[in-house]
């Protein structure tokens, strides 16, 4: 019963969060900007008449609650309207790239979350040793990169000076098939993967070791040593599940911000994702595209702050009593 | 990392009233109390290595930026009359050679540290003002206006920093203001929070309750009791935020939502990617501003997790 309501409560916040996004993006493209005159800004030239004729079409001359409505309507049909560039429906040109981004922040995620947590519960359980003070500091320089920076310098390094690695795009040629074509993939996946995740590994090792130090002071842990418990179960049994619940949802939480980093990342490697999508959009002011792009990513990164909170509430009960 | 076992006596402040001799002057007394408190949290501050080090390099920078006029000509930075020729390697004359227009590379990251530097603490100005004022607003009324800034911080807090910040951006236009206001206008929300819960706390305590019997205004409990006591939980967040503006300057720089025509260490990292740095191999144009980025933004997180470890003795305890 009280999971039940824990649930509802949840999925109500994150419907009524999405209604806020889609109302603030409403309010930024509609009512404070003027679509015909950002159109104007970007790249053509039109007369007094034909801004007019524009201004009837996307239907601005309409009373704004009604102008609000047909937005609703347009975008629950996934209907983005048409690129400034290159004049296709938006969502055509994103939906064909969100499979590689998804595979690049999807690995990135992971691995960032599996490197990051490990260093973190090395660094705890040894408090002060070397590898403590090493890996923090690591750490600590690793979060205060800007990680587009260090994928420039990375790019220039491995692919340029070194040639370990092709210096961009997804794939060589389209010709490969079968492991040939996935052994290519990898190796044009390694040098962003590389640089995303070293940029968010370092918050999760801090996290990861601060959430445990903090447990390893709780009476249980106390409780298990007096039992005479080895040390490796210790941590292994009774400290490390506990501390690792605010890792967890930093992962959920992170997604955004990795999708959000993936941008620079992207145009780096010239990776055909949403990031160079995203990045060339905004240098040629294509605002549709921005538009779809804010909604998509603010609804994906609520829905999986949604995914957490629910996954949260199964592993740790108490949270479904507040 | 750090070790003490003992409270600092700012704990006992309040009950050490200065002897009867002296004279009775309240701003006398409070200028001694606060002389004291001071002393007391950096004696506990200074026994912090990571602290020390962070400080000393933010230092480092501050004296930087502010003498960087002295250091480098200002024409020296304009693209009409360069110093030297484009893009050259790392020599004597240009110890991090230069950039495409042929200006010294080591100059234009001198001067960097003055724009990057000021967004930072201007950003962090308006997110701390702003976060303040609504978490103050909604802690301190309740009820209604409560449930509207709560819900307003929740929504800052689920939408992803990165695309707000780019259609704010590329609506508002580039300029060094521009960025500013984006930065400060996305990165609220989690001050907000904060304030909010140590408002509702405070508001609580007797001496409101006193002053409020008293006859005080609205205003004068806000700006005279509440504000004050809820200061040290927004300077903690201070320092981590400026190092997140810095960050945040140079993310927006690089996507090309920058302002061209200041110079931030970002800007010039933008100005190489985008003369194609990448391909024709020029790490000497590439590398030191995002080093300083790194350094600022280091020091900046360093002697945040110092402060912290002072103001919240939980920490320090173990």
């Amino acid at each position: 019963m009280g999971s039940r309501r824990y649930l509802l409560r949840k999925v109500l916040h994150s419907v009524t969060t999405l209604v806020f996004v889609l109302a603030f993006n409403f309010v930024l493209f509609r009512a404070i900007g003027d679509p015909v005159k950002l159109l104007t800004r970007s790249s053509l030239h039109l007369d007094p008449q034909e801004q007019q004729a524009l201004r009837e079409e996307f239907g601005l001359g309409d009373p704004l609650p009604q102008q609000f409505l047909n937005y609703l309507g347009d975008t629950l049909r996934g209907e983005f309207g048409y690129s400034f560039v290159s004049g296709r429906p938006v969502i055509e040109s994103v939906a064909e790239k969100v499979g590689p981004t998804l595979l690049l922040v999807g690995i990135s995620t992971i691995l960032s979350a599996l490197l990051g947590i490990l260093i973190g519960i090395k660094g705890a359980w040894r408090r002060g040793s070397a590898f403590d003070t090493g890996s923090l500091l690591g750490s600590l320089t690793l979060y205060s990169m800007p990680e587009g920076w260090l994928g420039m310098i990375l790019l220039i390094t491995f692919a340029g000076t070194l040639g370990w690695f092709p210096s961009g795009g997804i794939e060589s040629t389209d010709q490969l098939t079968g492991v040939a074509h996935l052994l290519d993939l990898a190796k044009h996946l390694f040098l962003p993967c590389l640089t995303l995740t070293l940029g968010y590994l370092g918050e999760f090792a801090i996290i990861m070791r601060s959430s445990l130090l903090e447990v390893m002071g709780e009476d249980f842990v106390q409780t298990a040593r007096a039992k005479g418990v080895r040390d490796k179960d210790v941590r292994r049994r009774h400290a490390v599940p506990n501390a690792l619940l605010p890792t967890f949802t930093l992962a959920f939480y992170s997604v955004g911000f990795i999708l959000g980093g993936a941008i620079l990342i992207e145009e780096v490697f010239s990776y055909p994702g949403l990031g160079q999508l995203t990045y060339r959009a905004i240098d040629a002011q294509d605002y549709p595209v921005i538009q779809a792009i804010f909604l998509l990513s603010s609804a994906a990164v609520i829905f999986f702050n949604l995914l957490a909170d629910i996954l949260y509430g199964y592993l740790d009960p108490r949270v479904k009593e507040a | 990392m750090i070790t003490t076992p003992h409270q600092p006596d700012d704990v006992t402040v309040g009950t050490a009233v200065a002897p009867p001799t002296a004279p009775r002057d309240p701003k006398k007394i409070r200028w001694a109390r606060r002389r004291r408190a001071l002393a007391g949290f950096w004696r506990v501050y200074r026994q912090s290595r990571m602290g020390m080090v962070g400080l000393v390099l933010l230092g480092g920078f501050i004296l930087l930026a502010i003498a960087a006029p002295l250091l480098v000509a200002k024409e020296n930075l304009g693209v009409s009359h360069p110093p030297g020729p484009p893009l050259q390697a790392p020599s004597l004359d240009f110890p991090l050679g230069t950039d495409y227009f042929g200006r010294s590379v080591l100059e234009l990251v001198i001067y960097g540290s003055r724009i990057s530097l000021l967004v930072g603490f201007a950003a962090t100005t308006m997110t701390m003002a702003v976060g303040a004022a609504v978490g103050i607003t909604g802690g301190y009324y309740g009820g209604r206006i409560d449930t509207v800034m709560n819900a307003l911080t929740n929504w800052f807090l689920v939408i992803p920093w990165i695309p707000l910040a780019i259609v704010l951006a590329s609506i508002l236009g580039q300029s060094l203001f521009n960025t500013i206001l984006v930065i400060g206008l996305t990165s609220w929300a989690g001050t907000a929070r904060l304030v909010r819960a140590d408002t509702l706390s405070v508001k609580e305590r007797p001496y409101v309750e006193r002053a409020r019997a008293l006859g005080s205004s609205n205003w004068h409990l806000v700006s005279r009791h509440i504000l004050p006591n809820v200061m040290p939980v927004i300077f903690a967040n201070t320092v981590l935020t400026v190092a997140l503006s810095i960050l945040a300057e140079t993310t927006l720089a690089l996507l090309g939502l920058g302002d061209p025509r200041s110079t931030s260490w970002g800007i010039v990292i933008f100005d190489a990617f985008d003369a194609g740095a990448l391909s024709a191999h020029l790490w000497w144009w590439l590398i030191p501003p995002g080093i300083c980025i790194c350094l600022v933004t280091l020091a900046f997180t360093m002697c945040g997790y110092a402060l912290d470890e002072v103001l919240n003795p939980k920490i320090r305890e173990r």
